[in-house]
């Protein structure tokens, strides 16, 4: 099947190092596009947020339309338009979770922070260092609440565990 | 006494077992594949086949058979991915292996890749699992590095390489072609079959296997022990051990190993080996148990097996439901699934109507949008669960929600999304159909 001749490319700056991560990450497909994902996370790890320039420079990098990346930016809640603050709590609003008060906890962190507790997407502190979102089952039921902090996840946690994690990561005292 | 009945996670407990290939390797790691490449790909088929393996991940399909729809004759090359995309909400055991046990879950899919003639493979993790995705990269090159992986394996002319695919936070990636469609840098819209089979028209519309990490674990235990013993294990139709993962209202939530029906939803709950029994001064009330669209079982429930064209063995007969034994086909007779082994344990504290609230928001929220009745159905019950939530009910709610759920599954929607949003829906307000009426309007 005839591809639409690639966009030109797009000017994006990235370190050596990044640049050669992600043409490691897209020789391993049998197809490019298939690394459009995995780009995307390595874009969004550094960038902290999915920027225009940064949706266009992937597609350039896999000989696709901008759209075939828009797409999946706009589809998967993993990715993100806006930065999100320098600490990122996931709470895990599903059932197991719930039970065990994961919604009291996400309530109780957004009122420390200032944040509305019937929020439901990313909310991002003023000062723009916490972001605290509630999120779909986490695949750790058993250890609720879960709170996924940037990538690490946190069991048990409870108001006062919360509290602490805010206060290592600087946040509060 | 009930108790567990550990293969593939013998060593989760162990003292200093720890997930690095030499601790493995002390274990008797990658000997079942150093013998396994002594026999042909043909003969592992067949273990698998004679086992009666079934898959881990939800649906139970039978992996020998599995294997033995992939088209071999296309002259395409064969993949096979490992489907780590584990979002059922209730379900938590896939992320154990791959963070305490990852060497396990790779020879597994070398045995498997080796078995079907597959010369790459990959695995497809959730995006959240960032730290499991590192530990299999991890493990990937201390596998590579020793030549258990890469070209000519162990000195053989097999050759094979395993990559680490990250999704990002979608629950539809876990079905199959959908997960395949996302493997190919795509929105995961589940695929119409016929004619996407993917042991047909899979990855590339190359035939393809995709395996659960669990059932991936199973095929090297299979293979270690030869598939007539592992059959021993369990019982017919529903072999070997499988992960079983408690949560909700027990003393002690967590994963354990059971031999498949050999342990009842009342060992699992009550036993001192398992969920040790409920909170104080509670009784049970209902027990989802596959995950969370598995129709729920009240506590109370009597229900139904054998008699002539029923599944489930023997004469016809009732049994309480917490003396069904956990296996596929005992569930799938009774009216539910054991799905992928999350079970859900509500106490007497649950509001039902919150419960099921909770658990529509989720499938309104992962429906890929596809198919109409999904998108718009699966939107519509949260809506409703949720004004039922706030005190804003409105006459004929309950029905209308039986409504909504009888009409979206039965062949209108592409994949099973549409089943798994509209069971819980029509067994949570089929069974409790009281505490949803009287929070409508007038009551």
């Amino acid at each position: 099947m005839d591809q639409p001749p690639p966009v030109p490319g797009v000017e994006l700056e990235l370190p050596a190092a990044l640049t050669a991560e992600i043409d490691e990450i897209v020789g391993r497909y049998p197809q490019k596009r298939s690394a459009a994902v995995m780009v995307l996370h390595a874009l969004q790890d550094h960038l902290g947020y999915l920027t225009p320039d940064a949706m266009e420079w992937t597609a350039a990098r896999l000989e696709l339309q901008p759209i075939h990346i828009y797409e999946l930016v706009t589809f998967y809640p993993m990715f993100r338009q806006r930065p999100v603050g320098n600490l990122h709590l996931k709470v895990c609003r599903t059932l197991s979770c719930a039970l065990a008060g994961s919604h009291q906890l996400h309530a109780h962190l957004c009122r420390k922070l200032g944040l509305d507790p019937h929020g439901h997407g990313p909310q991002t502190t003023e000062d723009g260092r916490v972001t605290v979102e509630f999120v779909e089952c986490l695949a750790t039921c058993g250890t609720g609440p879960v709170v996924l902090a940037n990538d690490v996840f946190h069991e048990h946690v409870t108001p006062g565990t919360a509290d602490e994690l805010l206060k290592q990561a600087g946040v509060s005292k | 006494m009930a108790e567990e009945h550990r293969l593939i996670t013998k060593q989760f407990r162990e003292a200093g077992y720890t997930p690095d290939l030499d601790c493995y390797l002390r274990h008797g790691g990658y000997d079942t594949l150093r013998r396994a490449l002594r026999v042909t790909p043909e003969q592992l088929r067949n273990e698998v086949g004679v086992s009666g393996l079934r898959g881990r991940g939800g649906a139970g399909f039978s992996c020998g058979l599995k294997w033995s729809l992939v088209d071999r004759r296309s002259g395409k090359p064969i993949y096979l991915v490992c489907n780590a995309d584990e979002s059922e909400p209730g379900t938590f055991k896939d992320r154990q292996i791959i963070h305490l046990d990852p060497h396990q879950l790779i020879e597994g899919m070398i045995l498997a890749c080796y078995a079907n003639d597959v010369h790459l493979a990959f695995i497809y993790i959730r995006g959240e699992f960032a730290e499991g995705a590192r530990i299999l990269n991890l493990a990937l090159t201390e596998a590579r590095a020793k030549g258990f992986l890469g070209k000519g394996i162990l000195g053989g002319t097999y050759d094979l390489d395993i990559h680490v695919h990250r999704g990002a936070g979608a629950y539809i990636c876990g079905e199959e072609t959908g997960l395949l469609e996302s493997l190919e840098g795509k929105r995961p819209y589940p695929r119409v079959k016929p004619p996407y089979y993917p042991a047909v028209l899979g990855l590339y519309q190359c035939p393809t296997i995709v395996n659960n990490v669990e059932t991936l674990c199973a095929v090297k235990h299979v293979l270690a022990m030869g598939g007539t013993e592992y059959a021993k294990l369990g019982r017919p139709n529903n072999t070997g051990t499988r992960l079983v993962c408690l949560s909700g209202h027990v003393q002690q939530p967590g994963y354990f190993e059971i031999e498949v029906g050999a342990v009842t939803f009342r060992d699992l709950i009550f036993d001192p080996a398992f969920g040790g029994g409920l909170r104080e001064d509670r009784t049970l009330k209902a027990i989802i148990p596959g995950g969370a669209s598995a129709k729920v079982f009240r506590a109370d429930e009597k229900v139904t097996l054998g008699g002539p064209g029923l599944e489930g063995a023997g004469p016809k007969r009732k049994v309480d439901v917490l003396d069904l034994p956990y296996d596929f086909t005992t569930l799938t007779a009774a009216g539910s699934m054991s799905g992928s082994g999350g079970i859900i344990v509500l106490d007497d504290s649950t509001d039902i109507v919150a419960a099921l609230a909770n658990l529509s928001e989720f499938f309104a929220h992962e429906s890929c949008g596809q198919c109409t009745p999904c998108r718009e159905g699966s939107l519509w019950m949260a809506k409703i669960l949720r004004r039922l939530g706030s005190g804003q009910g409105r006459a004929g709610d309950a029905d209308q929600l039986l409504h909504i759920a009888d009409n979206i599954p039965g062949g209108r929607t592409i994949c099973a999304f549409g089943e798994a949003c509209s069971w819980p829906v029509q067994s949570f307000v089929g069974k409790f159909k009281a505490e949803f009426e009287t929070k409508e309007a007038g009551v």
